[in-house]
């Protein structure tokens, strides 16, 4: 009963809850639920960032994407009503592509990735990690930082526009 | 040994055929656009397991952004579902088939 038992033991609980809440986005019969089970697998996939030692990436995940992003999604299945939308899916031939896809894109995976098999854990994390991450994130790019800045405000207009009763070319319902 | 390079890296590729698979199976478009966040989200975990096992930050200050730009692309696409149900009153992608109105 050492670290690594423990180790593992959180990687696969995490790994196997990612996975698992990823499938039930794709097999949820209701819009909800799959929400629901897409913010699960992101706070697992947050889980595994933790086990990675990267803790700011991992609280940006669950703030941003399990929360803002999953509220937004809540909010328009709502507005829409959406609970008559379950039922029929595609047929034979759409399931048959799918599983072409996969199998073919995890064959290729594995191939590129075999080589890493047995690489060991990761290398120890500098002590001074967050003031790397800080001075990275503030000084060396400060530019990209204030773009998205403006970006973010570009979007929030962008989407105030294309709400406006009228649709995006609201010009329409004037005299 | 504890969990290597390889493990994580099968549990993101996991995620993203798994997003993949639901973009071509699922019919309504608000879970075609959850299994396309999914895809995403299992990029930024690569993202992060190779920032880590380099040893090197700059990754993480990628995915930092990635996720911003992420968060932006949600609101925007969302916008754009809201516009189209208005215009067509139907969320289904077989019957959205074409681009006029």
């Amino acid at each position: 009963m050492d670290a690594t038992f423990f180790e593992w033991v959180l990687f696969w609980t995490l790994a196997v809850g990612a996975v698992g809440f990823a499938l039930l986005v794709v097999a949820g019969r209701s819009p909800v639920s799959s929400a629901l089970s897409l913010a699960c697998s992101m706070v697992f996939g947050a889980g595994l960032m933790v086990q990675l030692r990267a803790y700011f990436i991992a609280a940006v995940q669950v703030l941003v994407y399990a929360g803002a992003v999953i509220v937004l999604f809540l909010f328009i299945i709502m507005l829409m009503d959406l609970r008559a939308e379950v039922g029929r899916r595609r047929g034979a031939l759409g399931l048959l592509a799918v599983a072409v896809v996969c199998v073919s894109m995890a064959v290729a995976g594995w191939r590129a990735l075999a080589p890493l098999a047995g690489g060991g854990g990761p290398p120890p994390a500098a002590p001074d990690e967050v003031r790397q991450f800080g001075r990275l994130l503030f000084a060396d790019n400060v530019l990209p930082l204030e773009v998205t800045g403006v970006l973010l405000l570009v979007v929030m207009v962008g989407v105030v526009v294309l709400c406006r009763p009228g649709g995006a070319d609201g010009e329409r319902g004037r005299p | 040994m504890s969990p290597g390079l390889l493990h994580y890296l099968a549990v993101s590729g996991l995620i993203f055929l798994i997003g993949l698979a639901g973009v071509v199976v699922r019919r309504n478009i608000i879970v075609v656009y959850m299994c396309l966040e999914l895809m995403l989200a299992a990029g930024v975990l690569a993202m992060v397991v190779f920032s880590r096992f380099l040893g090197q930050t700059d990754g993480q200050v990628f995915v930092f952004f990635i996720i911003t730009v992420a968060a932006a692309e949600v609101a925007v696409g969302l916008a754009l579902i809201v516009a189209l149900f208005r215009a067509r009153r139907t969320t289904r992608l077989d019957e959205l088939n074409t681009l006029r109105f």
